[in-house]
C-alpha cells in the first residue's frame, strides 16, 4: 500500500508538481493536508476500485446471451451477503473518520504551530476586490502582496470590509473566510523561499478573479530588510488612506504603507460588529480610533 | 415612485447582444408554437386535456416537458461558461464580461437544481407512483396540477430575467452580504428569492400529496414492505421535501425582508449574522440534494430487477438504507463550510457523518450489484445509463468521501475539484437516472417505445462527454483554482479548460441525440407501438396497464398479495393456464374533474412575483385579490368529481390486447 | 421467509397498511397534518434565527424593555380561548348543529380578532418608540417571527369566515365538514405555536 501511495505521489508530483497547487506543498500544513488527502484517496480506492471492476465483469458476464452463466431467479436475499455489504463500506468510514477526526484537530486553522520560533502575526483584510495585509508589529501594510519569513509561523487574523471571501494559499495550507464583523484565525508557515500564488476563494462580485496576490516566502534577515525598506516610502495608511482603498476597484497592483493606523484592523472589525445588549453605550457607524 | 415601480424601458438589454438576441429570439419561438396551436385549432384540445388536467399522467408529463425545456437553457449556460474560461487565460477577457459570467453561473446552478431535477424528478414520480401503488390518482389531483403550474411561475419568472432588467450575480446560494440590497442593489437576487419562493410553494405541496398517497392510499394487499422501491424512495424523497423546504422559505422570507423592509437579518450592520443564513440554506441545501438522488436509486432499482429478470436483492435492506438516508440527511450540513471557522470538535463530528451517510448509499450499490448476479441481463438502454451511473457515481462518491475530511477540504472547498465531485454525483445518479427513468417509461406513458440506436448513442456521448468535461476540472482542483472565475492568470491551466470546453461539446452532441431519438421514435411510432402494456416484461403494477394508461388507470383496483405484484401474477397465470378467466365486474368510477384553477393560480403567482421585483404595489396587491379569489372559486365549484360510465370502461379493456388475459385479482 | 409467509397468510382486513386506499375523510385529515407540520418546521427556522439574534440588539431596546407581559396574558387567554371555542364549535358540527357552529365560529372568530388587534396595537407602540423591525437584528427576528404567527391568525380568521359562508350556502355537505375540520386542526396547530412562542419569546425575554 505504501509502494502505492508513493507512486501516487510520485506520479502526481511530476506531471502536477510544476504546477503551483495542492500537491507541491511550500510549507507544514499544505505537507500534512497533502498526506491526508493521499492517505484517504487510497483507502477509498481500495474499495472503489474492486466495486468498479465487479459491476462490469458482473454486468458482462451476467449478459442474457451468455449461455454458461447460471440463471438465479429466486437469488434476492442472503444474509451473509449482508453483513458483508454493510460491514465493508462501515469499515471504510471508521477507517477514514478516524483519520477525519485526528486530520481535523491536529490541522485546526486555529491552532497555532509548534515552534521555536517567533511568530509574525499578519492581519488580513479583504476589500473590493483586493487584499490588505497588515503587519503590526513592523508597523507597515501592503495590499495584494504578501511577505513572509522562511521558517517562522505567520499567525493570521483576517476579517473582511464587507463581503464574504477567503483567504487561501494553496501551496501553505488551509483557506479560511473572512467575514465582516468578525475576526478568524489562521497559522500557516512557509518552509521553503519561493513565490506561491494566494486568491480569494470564495466569489465576492465583478471583480473576484482578479482578487490574487503573491507570497513571497524570503529569509528572515531579508524579511527585516523588506520591512526596514517599506518604512521608508510610500503612503501612510491613516483613516483616510483605508478610506479610499475601500472604495471598489479592480486588478489592483500591490503596493506598501510605510506606516498604518493603530489599531486599523480591530477598527474594522468593530465597524461591521453586532453590538450586544450587555454594553449599553452604542458604537457608532464610523470607525474608532484609539481603543 | 412611478406607476410601474422600478421598471423602465431600461430595464430591457438594448446594449447587451447576447440576452438581446437570446430573449427576443426565445419570445418569437414561443410565439411562434403559440400561433402553430391557435391555427391549427388544438387550443381547446390544449385547454381541455393538459392545461387543466388534474391527471397525474398528464401533470407528470407536463413537469417533465417543462424541465427538459430548461435543461436545455442550463446546458446553454454551461457551455459559455466553459467557452469562456477556455479562452480567458493569461490577460485575455474572454467574450463574457464580468456581469454577465457572474449572471450565468448563477441561473446555471438555480435552473438546473430547481427547474431541471426537481420538476423532471417529480415528474416521473407524478407519472409512475399512482401507477406503481395501483391506485387511480394521487390524494390531491388539483393540488397536483397547482404544484406543476407554480412551477411553472418560478421558470417564467426565471426566464423573464434574461430580458427584461437582470438575473441576480450571487451564485445558485446567494450568500450574504453579497446578496443584501447594499451589495447587490438590482432586481437580481429579486428575481432569484421571488422565483423559487413561488415553485417552492410549489414543490412543498408536491411533498405533501406524495406522502399522502404513498401513506395512506396503496391499493388494497399492499403492504408497506409490498411497495415498489421506486414508491420508497420517492416516500423518502417526499418526507425530505416536506422537512426541508419550509427552511428554504423561511430563510429567503428573511432575505427578503432585509431586501425590502431594511431588516437586519443577514445584513452586516446592526446586529445581522450572515453566517446564519449559510447554515440555514444549507440545512435545507444538503437534505435538498438527497431529494434529487433517492428517487433516482429508485428508478435503478426497478431497472435493474427488471431487465436482470429477477426481483432486486435484499429489498429490506434496500428499504432500511433509504429511509436512514434522509435522516442522516438531516446530520451532515456543515460540511459545506469547513471553512467557515467551526471549532475542530464540530467540524469532524459534521465529517464523520458526512461519511457515515455513504455507508447506506454504498449497501444501495453493493445490492445492484447482486442483482445482477445471476440475472440474465438486457443490455438496453436503461440498463446502459445504470451501469454507467454505478461506474461513475462510486468515484463521485470517493471524492465525496474525500471533501468530508475537513483538512482535505481546507484546501478543496470551493475549488473546480469540488465542482467535479458535484457534478460527478449529479450527472451521475441524478441526470444518467431520469435519463434511464425517461427510457423505461416512456412507452408506458406514449404507447411506443423509442429508438434504441439514438438512444445508446446519446448515453455513449453523456458518458464520455462527463469524463472529458469533468475528469480535468478535478486536476485542476488540485492545481489551486477556484470556482466562479471569469479569467484568470495561469496560463498552464488553459489546456485542461479546452479539454473540458470540447467534454461539454461531446454532451451536447448526446443531448442532440436524445433529441433524434425522440424525433425518430415518433416519426416511426406506428412499428415501435407498444401493444401488450409490458415491453420489458416488467414486475411493478404500472406494467400491468394499457400503453398509454386510461384516465381511471385501473378498471378494477387490483388486490396485491405480494411484492412485485405483477410478476408474481404473470408467473401464477403460466401455472393456471386452463382455469377460465374470471369475467370483471366493472363499476362506474368517479374522479376528478379537470379544472382550471393550477393555471390561473399560477398567472397570479407570475402577476405577485413580477410585481414584488419590481416594485409595483399595487399590481401586487391586484395579483393577491386574485389568488384569493380563484381559491374561491375552486372552494364553491359545485362539481368536483365526473362519473365514468361503465360502458366505457368494458370497451375500453375490449378494446386493448393488453386486458385481454387479466382477471380482476392480481394472484400470488 | 417463514415470517413473510405467515403475514401473507393473515386476512387483509386485520393488517392496517392492506388495508387499500383511505377514506377520503382520513386522507385530507392527513394531508393536512402534514402540512401542518411543514409549518412548523418553517416556524422553527423562524425561531432558530430569534435564538441566533435574541442579543443582538444594536444598541436598541431588548426583550425586557419592550414587552408587557399584561397585554401578552390577555392575547394568550384569548388564544387559548380561542381554540376551546373551536373545539366547541367542532362538537357542534359533530351533532350537525347549525347555530351551535355559528354561534362558536363567531366567539373564535371575535376572541382571535382581540388577540390580533392587541398584537397589532404591541407592534405599533413598539414601531413609535423607535423599536421598529429596521432598528436591530434582534427586533427583525422578533417582528417576523411573532408577525408571521400573526399573519396565520389572520388567514385563519378569512378562512373561517368563508366556512361560515359556505356552511350557510351548502349545509353541513361532507367537504364542508373536512375544511372545517382542517380548519381546527390549524387552529389549534397555531395555539401550540403560540405557546412555543410566547415561551420563548416573551417568558425567556425577560429574563434578569
Amino acid at each position: 500500500m505504501r509502494y502505492v501511495l508513493r507512486a501516487v505521489a510520485t506520479i502526481s508530483v511530476v506531471t502536477l508538481g510544476g504546477c503551483q497547487g495542492v500537491l507541491d506543498p511550500k510549507g507544514p500544513i499544505a505537507a500534512a493536508e497533502r498526506l491526508i488527502l493521499f492517505n484517504s484517496l487510497g483507502i477509498m480506492l481500495a474499495i472503489v476500485i474492486p466495486t468498479i471492476l465487479a459491476t462490469i465483469a458482473v454486468a458482462f458476464w451476467f449478459r442474457s446471451s451468455n449461455k454458461r452463466a447460471t440463471y438465479l431467479p429466486d437469488f434476492e436475499y442472503s444474509g451473509r451477503l449482508e453483513l458483508l455489504v454493510w460491514s465493508i463500506p462501515a469499515m471504510t468510514v471508521l477507517l477514514v473518520g478516524g483519520v477525519a477526526w485526528v486530520g481535523a484537530h491536529d490541522l485546526d486553522p486555529g491552532k497555532p504551530l509548534a515552534s521555536t520560533v517567533k511568530p509574525v502575526n499578519v492581519q488580513v483584510v479583504s476589500l473590493d476586490w483586493k487584499w490588505l495585509f497588515i503587519y503590526p508589529e513592523q508597523g507597515i501594510a501592503s495590499v495584494n502582496h504578501l511577505t513572509v519569513p522562511v521558517g517562522t509561523p505567520i499567525n493570521f487574523a483576517l476579517t473582511s470590509s464587507g463581503v464574504m471571501n477567503s483567504f487561501f494559499v494553496p501551496q501553505l495550507g488551509s483557506q479560511i473566510y473572512t467575514m465582516a464583523g468578525m475576526a478568524t484565525r489562521l497559522h500557516l508557515q512557509a518552509d521553503h523561499a519561493g513565490a506561491f500564488p494566494g486568491l480569494s476563494a470564495n466569489f465576492s462580485g465583478d471583480g473576484f478573479s482578479d482578487m490574487r496576490f503573491t507570497v513571497d516566502a524570503v529569509p528572515a534577515e531579508q524579511f527585516a530588510e523588506w520591512a526596514n525598506t517599506a518604512r521608508g516610502s510610500g503612503p501612510a495608511l491613516d483613516m483616510a488612506a483605508y478610506a479610499d482603498l475601500a472604495k471598489p476597484s479592480q486588478a489592483v497592483a500591490p503596493s506598501t504603507y510605510r506606516a498604518v493606523a493603530p489599531n486599523l484592523f480591530n477598527a474594522i472589525v468593530n465597524a461591521g460588529m453586532p453590538t450586544h445588549d450587555a454594553s449599553q453605550h452604542s458604537h457608532s457607524a464610523g470607525m474608532e480610533m484609539g481603543q | 415612485m412611478t406607476f410601474f415601480g422600478k421598471l423602465t424601458w431600461d430595464a430591457l438589454p438594448w446594449s447587451e447582444p447576447i440576452p438581446l438576441i437570446s430573449g427576443f429570439g426565445a419570445f418569437a419561438f414561443v410565439i411562434a408554437i403559440v400561433a402553430w396551436v391557435i391555427l391549427k385549432g388544438y387550443g381547446p384540445y390544449l385547454w381541455r386535456e393538459w392545461i387543466t388536467s388534474v391527471d397525474h399522467k398528464r401533470i407528470g408529463v407536463m413537469y417533465i416537458v417543462l424541465a427538459l425545456i430548461m435543461l436545455l437553457r442550463g446546458f446553454t449556460d454551461a457551455i459559455m461558461m466553459r467557452a469562456q474560461q477556455a479562452v480567458a487565460a493569461g490577460g485575455a477577457q474572454g467574450y463574457l464580461p464580468p456581469d454577465h459570467f457572474d449572471q450565468v453561473f448563477s441561473a446555471h446552478g438555480t435552473i438546473m437544481i430547481f427547474f431541471m431535477a426537481m420538476p423532471i424528478l417529480i415528474g416521473l414520480m407524478n407519472f409512475v407512483v399512482p401507477l406503481q401503488l395501483g391506485i387511480r390518482d394521487v390524494a390531491f389531483p388539483t393540488l397536483n396540477s397547482v404544484s406543476l403550474w407554480l412551477t411553472a411561475s418560478g421558470i417564467l419568472l426565471i426566464n423573464l430575467s434574461l430580458v427584461i432588467g437582470e438575473f441576480s450575480k450571487a451564485g445558485w446560494v446567494g450568500y450574504p452580504p453579497l446578496s443584501e440590497l447594499q451589495f447587490s442593489p438590482g432586481v437580481g437576487v429579486d428575481y432569484y428569492l421571488w422565483s423559487l419562493q413561488i415553485s417552492g410553494v410549489g414543490t412543498l405541496l408536491a411533498g405533501i400529496n406524495f406522502v399522502t398517497t404513498i401513506l395512506k392510499m396503496r391499493a388494497p394487499g399492499m403492504g408497506y414492505m409490498r411497495m415498489p422501491v421506486f414508491c420508497w424512495t420517492a416516500l423518502a424523497s417526499n418526507l425530505l421535501i416536506v422537512a426541508a423546504f419550509p427552511i428554504l422559505t423561511a430563510t429567503f422570507a428573511m432575505l427578503l425582508l432585509d431586501r425590502y423592509l431594511g431588516f437586519h437579518f443577514f445584513t452586516i450592520d446592526a446586529g445581522g449574522n450572515p453566517m446564519m443564513y449559510v447554515n440555514l440554506f444549507w440545512v435545507w441545501g444538503h437534505p435538498e440534494v438527497y431529494i434529487l438522488v433517492l428517487p433516482a436509486f429508485g428508478v435503478f432499482s426497478e431497472v435493474i430487477a427488471t431487465f436482470s429478470g429477477k426481483p432486486l436483492f435484499g429489498y429490506r435492506s434496500m428499504v432500511a438504507a433509504t429511509m436512514a438516508i434522509c435522516v442522516l440527511s438531516f446530520l451532515v450540513w456543515l460540511h459545506h463550510f469547513f471553512t467557515m471557522g467551526a471549532s475542530a470538535s464540530v467540524n469532524a463530528f459534521f465529517g464523520v457523518m458526512s461519511m457515515v451517510i455513504a455507508v447506506p448509499t454504498g449497501v444501495k450499490v453493493f445490492n445492484w450489484l447482486f442483482t445482477m448476479y445471476g440475472g440474465r441481463i438486457r443490455f438496453t438502454v436503461p440498463v446502459l445509463w445504470t451501469l454507467g451511473f454505478m461506474v461513475t457515481f462510486v468515484i463521485g462518491g470517493l471524492t465525496g468521501v474525500l471533501h468530508a475530511v475537513p483538512p482535505v477540504d481546507f484546501q478543496l472547498h470551493n475549488s473546480v475539484f469540488l465542482i467535479a465531485h458535484f457534478h460527478n454525483v449529479i450527472i451521475g445518479a441524478v441526470v444518467f437516472g431520469v435519463m434511464a427513468g425517461l427510457n423505461y417509461w416512456f412507452p408506458k406513458a406514449f404507447g411506443f417505445t423509442l429508438d434504441e440506436r439514438w438512444g445508446r448513442a446519446s448515453f455513449w456521448c453523456w458518458l464520455v462527454g462527463f469524463y472529458v468535461a469533468f475528469m480535468p476540472l478535478y486536476v485542476l482542483g488540485l492545481m489551486g483554482m477556484t470556482r466562479r472565475m471569469q479569467h484568470y492568470d495561469d496560463v498552464s491551466w488553459q489546456p485542461w479548460l479546452v479539454v473540458a470546453a470540447v467534454g461539454a461539446a461531446i454532451i451536447l452532441g448526446g443531448v442532440v441525440c436524445q433529441i433524434i431519438q425522440l424525433v425518430v421514435s415518433i416519426r416511426d411510432r406506428e412499428q415501435r407501438r407498444d401493444v401488450t402494456g409490458d415491453p420489458w416484461n416488467g414486475r411493478t403494477l404500472e406494467w400491468s396497464t394499457a400503453s398509454p394508461p386510461p384516465a381511471w388507470n385501473f378498471a378494477v383496483q387490483p388486490q396485491v398479495t405480494g411484492r412485485d405484484a405483477f410478476w408474481t401474477w404473470k408467473q401464477g397465470r403460466r401455472a393456471k393456464q386452463d382455469v377460465p378467466a374470471v369475467p370483471r365486474e366493472y363499476a362506474p368510477i368517479e374522479m376528478p374533474k379537470n379544472t382550471p384553477t393550477g393555471f390561473v393560480t399560477a398567472f397570479f403567482a407570475v402577476t405577485i412575483g413580477f410585481a414584488m421585483i419590481w416594485h409595483i404595489w399595487w399590481m401586487a396587491a391586484l395579483g393577491v385579490l386574485g389568488a384569493f379569489a380563484t381559491m374561491l372559486a375552486f372552494a364553491f365549484r359545485e362539481e368536483e368529481e365526473i362519473e365514468i360510465p361503465v360502458d366505457q370502461i368494458a370497451r375500453f379493456d375490449r378494446d386493448h390486447p393488453a386486458y385481454q388475459d387479466q382477471v380482476a385479482e392480481v394472484v400470488a | 421467509m417463514n415470517i413473510a409467509v405467515a403475514v401473507d397468510n393473515v386476512p387483509p382486513q386485520f393488517i392496517a397498511s392492506e388495508a387499500g386506499p383511505a377514506p377520503k375523510r382520513i386522507v385530507v385529515g392527513f394531508g393536512f397534518w402534514i402540512f401542518l407540520l411543514s409549518d412548523i418546521v418553517m416556524f422553527a427556522g423562524l425561531f432558530a434565527a430569534y435564538a441566533v439574534l435574541v442579543n443582538a440588539t444594536a444598541g436598541g431596546p431588548n426583550g425586557a424593555a419592550l414587552f408587557s407581559q399584561t397585554s401578552v396574558a390577555i392575547e394568550t387567554a384569548c388564544l387559548l380561548a380561542s381554540s376551546y371555542a373551536c373545539g366547541l364549535m367542532s362538537l357542534a358540527i359533530g351533532s350537525r348543529n347549525r347555530f351551535g357552529t355559528y354561534l362558536w365560529a363567531a366567539v373564535t372568530f371575535v376572541l382571535g380578532a382581540v388577540f390580533l388587534g392587541l398584537e397589532i396595537h404591541e407592534f405599533a407602540g413598539m414601531i413609535a418608540q423607535d423599536a421598529a423591525p429596521a432598528r436591530s437584528a434582534f427586533l427583525s427576528a422578533f417582528f417576523a417571527l411573532v408577525g408571521c404567527h400573526g399573519l396565520h391568525v389572520t388567514a385563519g380568521l378569512i378562512w373561517l369566515v368563508v366556512m361560515m359562508g359556505q356552511l350557510a350556502t351548502e349545509g353541513f355537505r361532507a367537504r364542508v365538514e373536512r375544511r372545517l375540520l382542517c380548519f381546527s386542526l390549524f387552529w389549534h396547530a397555531l395555539d401550540i405555536i403560540w405557546v412555543g412562542l410566547f415561551t420563548m419569546v416573551y417568558l425567556m425575554g425577560v429574563r434578569p
